[in-house]
């Protein structure tokens, strides 16, 4: 039965009630779209590196710590043999990392040279295609870096290094693969080259700084010295880093419903002063104090059910169109250091809109609830009167 | 046969606090209403006609004395059990209509009946048959502010009506009125009293009510100055009285 009266008053209260529940639907639509970008985010580059980077998880030299670069030239060595059977049935790839150093325009930038085996099936990167002169060693590098060095496909790139011994070493090699990736950790900075012609070049055959395992073994670890790291670990800064920023969203989209929230508390508060006479005809007509407060409260947590229903509408829409297709990100977008394409699919889990409904409708129905226990103090002849007790 | 009595009240008294002390809207009032009767509080403003009709309708409480309407001891009731008796048994209809706007004729009418969970059908056709005795059963659809002041005090009677109270009480029905409406809504109520045999009590100072009253109870600063019930003569001539 209240429920029945809290709609009729609802309704009639006509463009009160709609103005309430287009902009806490706009907020509705807004939690539930930008929590599904940074999901998508997550989604797409949390696939992507998997596939470009990470695989199923990685075996590393003991004396490698990525966040230390020099280790690099003490990191490597003979490839265990657990790890190298592994390699053999094609379920895991080897890399040897090293430092080095180029002269874009006469200046040296530090790169990190990264050896893999061309013909390699583990990670979703394409095989370093071979020179066309004896003699040449090829690299391949990524788009950015190509389009940072203003270097292409058959131009050559002047390289120094230090082998195994420490001494330098340095040389010309070709261009002759470019690869888009979306995955920023494996293109800036990086060029990469066979895993022969790396070990050659280092003088160190047989050697390598990690092994890459294909992502149907992830959860199998192997007894080595080498230390295993596992996905979840590999993208552990990743996921955090989508936090973060999911976080800083949360604060635009906690102003829009607070926005909302006041809009519905005003709206009670209105109600309150203005439906005075009403209350009291309602209590002289036989509705108890509590009923009143049930109605009253119910009417408030409606708007966040019609606000649900209408972004649903407009809503539904637009969230499945940009699921579908996605949409092109700009230029900056890459400096958000994410691992996504050119195009994001924003990812929409049940439990996003369920979590979110619960939200609105929780809260909503919180400051729906907050005006009204005035009414425990009211007095059905004050009310009658239109005064306040 | 004496009918039995619908209100009892025996030594009431209603103080409001001031700032030199109280002040008594009502001083020790003795009264009793029996059923079926068609009776009015009478007096100028201020004399407590609705003050004592808000202590009937268990809309407030004597500072002293008791009161028992159909039964049940006013003052001894929570505020559930005064809304039950209200929801149950009594009718209100107030000056100033009181209608709930954002509903139409017909869901006015019918929210008495919904507090009592009547079933749909038993509930449409008690608010057609009270609206049809109103002369409102075309404007169902109406809301209240589509309806003339006449139709709307209509409706709050119907509203009263909807569920056969034993007691109906009217505070200044006609007060928003003109003559040719206060005479029809008057009309109403009385072939409602007639037919149905419920009681009515009214708070009003206005002629064209008291010329209706069966039984004029005058109020006077807070006490019973007259009672007196008139004879069907004085009654159907319609003579005011001058009660004060």
């Amino acid at each position: 039965m209240i429920l029945k009266l809290a709609l009729r008053n609802l309704w009639g209260a006509g463009v009160r009630t709609w103005l309430n529940a287009i902009v806490l639907s706009l907020s509705f639509f807004t939690i539930i779209w930008s929590q599904g970008v940074y999901h998508g985010m997550q989604v797409d580059a949390t696939r992507n590196m998997i596939a470009m980077e990470l695989g199923g998880g990685q075996y590393r030299h003991p004396d490698w710590d990525p966040y230390d670069p020099l280790t690099l030239p003490e990191a490597h060595g003979a490839i265990p043999a657990p790890l190298q059977k592994l390699i053999v049935a094609d379920k895991a790839v080897a890399l040897l990392l090293a430092q080095g150093t180029i002269y874009p325009d006469g200046r040296p930038q530090a790169v990190l040279l990264k050896g893999i085996a061309p013909e390699q099936q583990i990670l979703e990167l394409p095989p370093i295609a071979p020179a066309a002169q004896p003699g040449q060693i090829p690299v391949m590098i990524g788009r950015e870096m190509s389009e940072s060095l203003e270097l292409g496909v058959g131009e050559l790139l002047t390289l120094r290094w230090r082998d195994h011994t420490g001494a330098f070493d340095a040389r010309e090699f070709l261009i002759t693969t470019v690869f888009s990736s979306s995955v920023p950790t494996i293109d800036r900075g990086h060029i990469w080259l066979r895993l022969a012609d790396l070990q050659v070049m280092l003088s160190a055959p047989g050697i390598a700084t990690l092994v890459v395992v294909s992502p149907e073994m992830t959860g199998t670890q192997l007894e080595t010295d080498w230390v295993f790291r596992s996905q979840d670990y590999l993208l552990a800064d990743l996921r955090a880093m989508v936090r973060s920023k999911s976080a800083g969203a949360a604060i635009m989209y906690a102003l829009l419903l607070f926005l909302a929230l006041i809009a519905v508390f005003d709206t009670q508060v209105l109600s309150l002063f203005r439906r005075r006479r009403e209350m009291g005809t309602l209590m002289a007509l036989g509705l108890t104090r509590g009923a009143l407060i049930r109605l009253f409260t119910l009417e408030g947590a409606l708007h966040g059910v019609l606000a649900g229903l209408l972004a649903l509408v407009y809503g539904w829409p637009i969230v499945y169109w940009t699921a579908v297709t996605g949409f092109a990100l700009p230029q900056a977008s890459q400096d958000f250091q994410f691992a996504i394409g050119d195009r994001l699919y924003p990812v929409y889990t049940l439990e996003l809109v369920l979590v979110t409904t619960l939200l609105v409708l929780v809260t909503v129905t919180i400051v729906s609830y907050l005006p009204t226990r005035r009414i425990s103090h009211l007095n059905p002849v004050d009310a009658l009167r239109g005064r306040r007790s | 046969m004496t009918a039995e009595p619908v209100i009892v009240i025996n030594g009431v008294s209603r103080l409001y606090p001031v700032s030199s002390g109280s002040f008594a809207a009502l001083s020790d009032i003795e009264l009793t209403i029996a059923a079926g009767e068609f009776s009015g509080l009478v007096g100028p403003s201020g004399s407590g006609k609705t003050t004592l009709l808000n202590l009937i309708g268990s809309l407030d409480a004597p500072t002293s004395g008791e009161i028992i309407v159909l039964g049940q001891k006013v003052q001894e009731l929570d505020a559930r059990g005064a809304a039950r008796l209200r929801r149950d048994q009594l009718g209100f209809i107030f000056q100033t209509y009181n209608l709930l706007p954002v509903y139409t004729v017909f869901e006015n009418v019918e929210f008495p009946l919904l507090l009592l969970q009547m079933e749909r059908q038993k509930r449409r056709d008690a608010v057609m048959d009270i609206l049809e005795r109103v002369g409102l059963a075309d404007r169902a659809g109406s809301r209240p502010a589509q309806l003339s002041g006449g139709e709307c005090q209509r409706v709050a009677i119907a509203r009263a009506m909807v569920k056969h109270p034993s007691l109906v009480l009217a505070d200044e029905p006609t007060a928003n009125l003109d003559a040719d409406n206060s005479h029809r809504i008057l009309q109403t109520m009385l072939t409602l009293n007639r037919d149905l045999g419920t009681t009515f009590l009214f708070a009003t100072h206005d002629d064209k009510v008291i010329q209706y009253l069966r039984r004029v109870i005058v109020l006077f600063d807070g006490r019973i100055a007259q009672d007196e019930v008139r004879d069907e003569t004085a009654v159907s001539a319609g003579t005011p009285g001058g009660y004060f």
